[in-house]
């Protein structure tokens, strides 16, 4: 089937909107805000996640700052604790966990499975404009008098004590779960029914995968914090005594809820990342995923386990001796399959040709930087370590590592990679080499003296410390300009790319999945022929040798 | 390929696959859903748990007359939702929109005698709070169980009226094409009554003998 080739539009600037895409198909703004097209949701939520990314990147530096000196000069007290709790809610909930599956999950997944839509757009489209009503009412809850109760919403201080906008920010966390719970129904949806010709369970990419296991927790975990939430609202609104101690009530319930959700969260926010590595490394190493099999059940094994673990933030609220037996166990457990990724991506290096492209660069800081956030998380897997390091620094540094250093990395890694298709624009390469550098370097020049600044004993959420610690708090402050830099330069250079970047061919990279088997940028329909897959996926080398280009459709290989 | 393909929504090619999808994305919702209430009776345990005795003291005062009269209702429109269905995907076109009625008007009286239920508890002092009326720990807890839970639940058959008022705003030629529709509908519905089911032992059986 071939598509007949209208003439180039171009737009009231003048400029030539190049072949019929997605982009060209309606310019207005209704035809962006009323559509169902699954590539067009995923730009819209680009636009809803980089705001809040860079809001809760602001809130950041407006903490490094404060750090700087010890006697905390800036901000008072109460100003601080609203500080944090921004950065934490706008960073967990508006940020990281709908970073990658709704921008990069949205656009690549439909395309990369052969599928034309996701099973229900409406619904697609519905769920971005939760996110857009929660982000609001969240926003003017924190922009206007802000709260103070951590990102945690801990009780009985965020039900009976607080003064702050807790209401408002539980409606807004409430609201976006909504939009959470209807992207995941709508992915396994679409992995199960709209899969192409030829594509069996073992033939899907790994971001295919990822986006599959991460959709089961989305949907599993968000709707218990949308009760906890409800309690805490019905609690602090209405005075119904929930979790008060006074009326028998249990805050450690609160606690056992909270981490239910929260603590798979974590995964929701890392299982992504983990999808767009893979898909990445094996691109640019130019060769098969090493044990891809494994790394489908690593990733199923994570999803499933990521529910059993949540205990482990309890070690000190008073849990049994027993329950945190068993929860550190399991802490450990879920380590493997973890390990197991990190071991198949090195083995996907192994003897690989390594083309060091900046989407690379950025995926192998992924692996670096999740290793480490692994690792110290098996310290504070560990009792008797846990109860030295809680609620200082070593945490905070441990979580950044997967979540900011992983995560984000990935998230970056994967902006880079499936840039040309989206924009049908190549970015300049140069300059998005040395942001990747630059963001290694300066995530570990900000966060690795927090590690140990913990071990030192400096707890977190503290603006004020003693004279001791303020040499790695200055430098870890120095580190995060660095690090801003290494964020905040992309903006421009991807910009620039969007109106002069060169023109992308339809598969720059040679990759073999089959979103780069179509136009960059893709129709509406995504592809001009009915895809028929034939193949295992990263056919990058058949025969002892990597040739140029071999595609997921091609003929049966055998490597 | 047995039907018209004007009632194919994007991206379904034909019935079949829309049908088995849309089924498919209603039950994960109800797994949410399953998840979501589960926290709730997870409190529900607690507080029965750790304040047994003033628990049931609380428990008591529910007034099983109406809780009664509403599960009979609830059960009734669970009947007639099913009827309504099937009769839909039949072609029975005046039945089905019969039965949708009689579901909307047995949703609609289990509000009411809420409403009334609610105005005779808050005559009670069973409102947790300053004139709550006992002092004893753990009988607020129940109420705030009560008035947590059924308020949830009225909601959840709120919503289900207006979805179920939905199948009556398809036209008669089209309806018996949008059997797909109905199949969701009720499936949504049957959670409203399933909630019921588990909700009216745990209100309103606690403490009796």
């Amino acid at each position: 089937m071939t598509v007949a080739q209208p003439p180039h539009e171009t737009t009231l600037l003048g400029r030539d909107l190049g072949e019929e895409s997605y982009l060209t198909d309606g310019t207005t703004l209704m035809s962006w805000l009323g559509t169902t097209d699954h590539k067009r949701i995923a730009i819209l939520y680009a636009v809803g996640i980089t705001f809040f990314f860079f809001l809760g990147g602001a809130a950041a530096t407006l903490i490094r700052l404060e750090l700087i000196s010890p006697a905390g000069r800036m901000l008072t007290n109460d100003e601080y604790n609203r500080t944090f709790t921004l950065h934490g809610i706008i960073m967990v909930w508006f940020f990281l966990v709908p970073s990658i599956p709704t921008t990069m999950g949205n656009f690549v997944l439909p395309m990369c499975i052969g599928a034309r839509e996701v099973a229900f757009p409406r619904i697609n489209l519905f769920s971005w404009y939760l996110f857009v009503v929660g982000g609001l009412l969240t926003f003017f809850a924190l922009l206007f008098g802000g709260v103070d109760t951590g990102w945690t919403f801990y009780t009985p201080f965020s039900t009976n004590y607080s003064n702050s906008n807790v209401l408002l920010a539980a409606a807004g966390i409430f609201v976006t779960g909504f939009s959470s719970i209807a992207t995941g129904i709508n992915f396994i949806t679409t992995i199960h029914m709209l899969r192409a010709k030829g594509m069996t369970w073992m033939r899907l990419p790994l971001f295919a995968w990822a986006m599959y296991a991460v959709s089961l927790v989305m949907v599993l975990a968000t709707p218990v914090l949308a009760i906890t939430l409800l309690l805490v609202f019905v609690e602090r609104a209405f005075g119904l005594p929930i979790f008060d101690p006074r009326f028998g009530g249990d805050p450690i319930l609160f606690q056992h809820l909270f981490w239910f959700y929260s603590h798979p969260a974590v995964y929701i926010m890392v299982l992504p990342a983990m999808g767009v590595v893979s898909e990445v490394i094996a691109c640019e190493a130019r060769r098969r995923v090493f044990g891809y099999e494994f790394m489908v059940y690593a990733m199923l094994m994570i999803a499933v386990v990521g529910f059993m673990v949540w205990g482990h933030h309890m070690f000190v609220s008073g849990e049994s001796q027993f329950a945190n037996l068993v929860f550190s166990f399991l802490s450990f457990v879920i380590a493997v399959p973890s390990a197991i990724k990190v071991f198949n991506w090195t083995g996907t290096l192994y003897r690989g040709q390594i083309r060091f492209s900046a989407p690379m660069l950025y995926a192998l800081g992924f692996v670096g930087l999740f290793t480490i956030g692994g690792l110290t998380g098996l310290f504070l897997a560990s009792v008797p370590l846990d109860i030295d390091l809680t609620d200082t620094y070593f945490v905070v540094a441990h979580f950044h590592y997967i979540m900011v250093g992983g995560s984000v990395s990935a998230f970056f890694a994967g902006l880079h990679f499936w840039w040309p298709k989206i924009t049908g624009r190549l970015y300049p390469e140069r300059f998005a080499q040395f942001a990747a550098i630059t963001m290694f370097f300066g995530f570990n020049f900000t966060f690795f003296p927090q590690f140990i600044l913990g071990i030192e004993g400096m707890p977190r959420r503290y603006h004020l410390y003693p004279q001791q610690f303020q040499a790695l708090n200055v430098t870890s402050s120095l580190g995060a300009v660095v690090l801003a830099f290494a964020y905040l330069f992309p903006l421009f250079y991807l910009a620039w790319s969007l109106f002069r970047g060169e023109r992308a061919p339809n598969n720059p990279w040679d990759a073999t999945g089959l979103e780069w088997q179509t136009r960059s940028p893709p129709p509406t329909r995504n592809f001009d022929f009915d895809p028929d897959v034939r193949a295992a996926p990263y056919g990058y080398h058949p025969e002892h040798n990597a040739p140029h280009e071999v595609s997921q459709t091609h003929e049966p290989q055998t490597p | 390929m047995t039907q018209p393909p004007a009632i194919l929504n994007e991206p379904w090619r034909t019935p079949e696959r829309q049908q088995v999808a849309m089924q498919f994305g209603i039950w994960l919702f109800l797994a949410t859903e399953a998840l979501f209430f589960g926290g709730l009776f997870l409190f529900y345990a607690v507080s029965r748990f750790t304040d047994s005795a003033g628990f049931e003291i609380g428990a008591r005062e529910a007034d099983i007359w109406f809780g009664t009269a509403n599960t009979a209702v609830l059960m009734t429109s669970s009947l007639t939702m099913a009827i309504g269905e099937r009769a839909t995907k039949e072609g029975l076109v005046p039945l089905a929109r019969l039965m949708v009625m009689a579901t909307l008007a047995l949703g609609a009286t289990f509000l009411v005698v809420k409403g009334f239920e609610y105005r005779s508890d808050i005559e009670k002092h069973l409102v947790p709070g300053p004139a709550f009326k006992y002092a004893i720990r753990g009988a607020a807890q129940f109420w705030a169980f009560y008035w947590t839970a059924t308020v949830v639940h009225a909601i959840h058959l709120t919503v289900g009226l207006g979805i179920v008022s939905r199948l009556l705003f398809i036209s008669k030629e089209d309806l018996p094409e949008r059997w797909t529709t109905a199949i969701g509908t009720a499936l949504y519905w049957h959670l409203v009554d399933i909630v019921w089911v588990i909700l009216y032992p745990l209100l309103y059986l606690v403490g009796r003998p």
